[in-house]
């Protein structure tokens, strides 16, 4: 039964544990229709597991979620024709080629290249001169790009990708989420994890992950704006001596070539470091790292 | 429909572009059934044999003649003494020795009876085991004719046992052999691949990918089977060609009877693979799993042991493998030319087989996926 939910995908009180390990707790949150979402933590924070559980590949020990208005559980059937699915290990048959690879999938999903082919069209021309050699022959960005056409080809309402630029290079990594853009346009919603907080500013919102729990959910800009110091950025001839002895007074951590401080006032910061030489003190605005961090410290 | 015949497709693909598999599966099971019925010879001859004849008669000479022409023995040297008879059979050069007694032919003419001691080297049991008794028919063989030449009225009397031996003449071991050589390469082949392959798509992840799209199980599962089947019969075809042309044996029995069988047996075998496959995470896992069975299989099949022969608890291994029950219907019709009604308790063990192994191996993989 097709429910018009406004929302693409739900998760409410979602647990799943492996033996002793607790991959995601009690775990609640939802995505918009046409929206573009970023799951955002380091490795080990659950996002996988989420996803997993989201294309039906995984039971949840208990809570309920759903994909375009269909249970995970109940109606995985339907889910499967209505998603798309990257995993974040290139995943495709490395001997059959690209074109191969694609009438495949397209096939399995009951439809036909050409039926789909103006969804595609952008990306698959990138690799089309590449079109009768095997996958497993493909560079990183194409291959990337022929499982991104894969996940795509039954026009899926919902895309989901798992860490799709980890292992990319930068460039690659711009045109990807370009990609992303544009598809969002064709009012595809897109669920996307990365462990990449530079990223993060790209999504329409985020869930910010650790161990299994979301930390802050929001859109990128509110996250930010919700940072409740002033944040210094401060730099000195001794930036090893300096970090020790500032994380006496308040949290302070290597970013870049600064150190972020915050919880100690400008006053009070420029009298701490007067030993040091070249002092640079700055003040920055607190970008998603900063947030992810500072909610870190909050929650051990 | 459409989605099978495109994972058939699929699979025949990747199949014939693996140019390490394709030997494996055409190659290697032809190259093996030219050599290993050639090498799995269970014909003893060349039997080396040292004599301490210490009686040096006529009648001792007679029977070392006897021995000598009998093609099977080949008399090493005479030794004086046992002592040193035994050297040679700790330095590997006799194999058996004969020790034939003084007044031999003076006891046997005078008393009609004369023990001649035999000693065999049970390193090798089947050469010492075979030799024995060839020897020993031969002494009975020339008892007999001594007693005909010394009491010719009497000759008459006592059971003379004749044997033949049917469906197999000559003894000759590659009409035993090969048929069963057959089937074991096909099981090696199949097994193999079939147990490889689905594990091959777990370790690069494609079956994840698989799972996502709305194909269903059965779908994929009679993917991966069709196209193994359809090798097992071409494999078995070949070697059926192989010792037709190569070693002249041609089936006495009905060839639809045989593929059936054989057809209902890959399903067994292909369901096995596939359980493998359900409780593997890697191929290197799943290959030595599947080996450690496989070889199991082989070595209980009847092949080289008779299964009768087995103490009970061997007899019980051997019933569990399916592999069995195809030698012994293979030999069956091949040989014997047996009809269905022969092979029908064979056959039905055979679907239980195939019934249990792939409801297993379909119940896990659910569970698993």
């Amino acid at each position: 039964m097709p429910q018009q939910s406004s929302d693409a995908v739900t998760l409410n009180n979602i647990t799943k544990t492996y033996g002793e390990t607790v991959a995601v707790k009690e775990l609640s949150f939802s995505v918009k229709r046409g929206e573009l979402f970023g799951l955002i933590g380091p490795d080990g924070a659950g996002k996988s597991t989420i996803f997993r559980i989201l294309t039906t590949l995984l039971l949840a020990d208990s809570g309920v979620a759903t994909v375009d208005g269909y249970d995970v559980v109940k109606d995985y059937r339907e889910i499967r024709k209505r998603v798309g699915y990257m995993p974040g290990k290139f995943s495709l048959y490395q001997d059959l080629t690209i074109e191969e690879n694609l009438e495949f999938f397209a096939t399995l999903f009951g439809t036909t290249v050409t039926e789909n082919y103006s969804l595609i069209k952008d990306i698959y021309e990138q690799i089309a001169p590449f079109k009768t050699r095997r996958a497993g022959k493909l560079s990183g960005g194409m291959k990337q790009k022929l499982a991104l056409c894969c996940a795509l080809i039954h026009r899926p309402e919902v895309l989901f990708l798992d860490e799709p630029t980890t292992g990319v290079d930068a460039v690659s990594r711009k045109e990807f989420w370009e990609m992303l853009q544009r598809l969002k346009q064709q009012g595809i919603t897109i669920v996307v994890s990365t462990p990449y907080m530079d990223e993060a500013d790209l999504c329409e919102r985020i869930a910010l992950m650790q161990s299994g729990s979301i930390l802050s959910i929001d859109t990128p800009a509110a996250i930010k704006q919700a940072y409740p110091d002033e944040l210094y950025a401060v730099k000195s001839g001794n930036m090893h001596q300096l970090l020790k002895e500032l994380r006496a007074y308040g949290s302070c951590y290597a970013f870049g070539e600064y150190l972020h401080v915050s919880g100690i006032s400008e006053n009070a910061l420029a009298g701490y470091v007067k030993e040091h030489t070249d002092v640079v003190i700055k003040k920055v605005a607190p970008g998603v790292e900063d947030c992810f961090i500072r909610l870190l410290l909050k929650h051990e | 429909m459409r989605t099978l015949r495109f994972l058939l497709e699929k699979e025949f693909k990747q199949i014939f572009r693996d140019k390490g598999l394709l030997p494996v599966i055409f190659i290697m099971p032809v190259i093996q059934l030219l050599i290993m019925p050639l090498a799995a010879n269970f014909d003893v001859k060349n039997i080396n044999l040292a004599v301490i004849d210490h009686d040096h008669s006529s009648y001792s000479q007679q029977l070392l003649s006897k021995i000598g022409s009998s093609g099977y023995f080949h008399i090493t040297g005479n030794a004086a003494s046992f002592p040193e008879a035994m050297k040679q059979i700790e330095s590997e050069e006799a194999d058996i020795i004969i020790e034939i007694p003084a007044n031999f032919e003076e006891q046997l003419i005078k008393e009609g009876a004369e023990p001649i001691y035999l000693a065999a080297d049970a390193i090798n049991g089947t050469k010492a085991g075979l030799g024995s008794s060839y020897l020993n028919t031969i002494l009975a063989d020339f008892n007999s004719e001594i007693r005909m030449k010394l009491l010719p009225q009497q000759a008459n009397t006592g059971i003379d046992i004749r044997s033949s031996d049917w469906f197999n003449p000559y003894l000759n071991y590659r009409i035993y052999m090969v048929p069963g050589i057959l089937v074991i390469l096909v099981t090696m082949v199949c097994g193999f691949i079939a147990a490889l392959n689905i594990v091959k798509e777990k370790e690069v992840g494609t079956i994840e990918q698989i799972n996502v799209t709305p194909v269903k199980k059965w779908e994929f599962i009679m993917g991966k089977m069709i196209p193994f089947w359809i090798i097992g019969m071409i494999d078995f075809t070949i070697g059926l060609l192989i010792a037709r042309l190569v070693y002249g044996i041609i089936p006495v029995g009905n060839l639809f009877l045989l593929y059936g069988f054989l057809s209902v047996y890959l399903v067994a075998l292909l369901g096995f693979g596939l359980l493998i496959s359900t409780y593997s995470d890697t191929q290197l896992q799943a290959m030595f799993v599947a080996f450690f069975f496989i070889i199991i299989f082989i070595l209980m099949s009847g092949l080289f042991i008779s299964v009768d022969n087995m103490p009970v608890w061997g007899k019980v291994i051997a019933r569990l493998s399916p592999v069995t029950y195809f030698i012994d219907v293979m030999r069956m019709i091949i040989l014997k030319g047996s009809g269905f009604s022969d092979i029908k308790i064979p056959l039905l063990i055979e679907i239980a087989f195939a019934v249990i192994l792939n409801g297993w191996a379909i119940f896990n993989y659910r569970k698993t996926a």
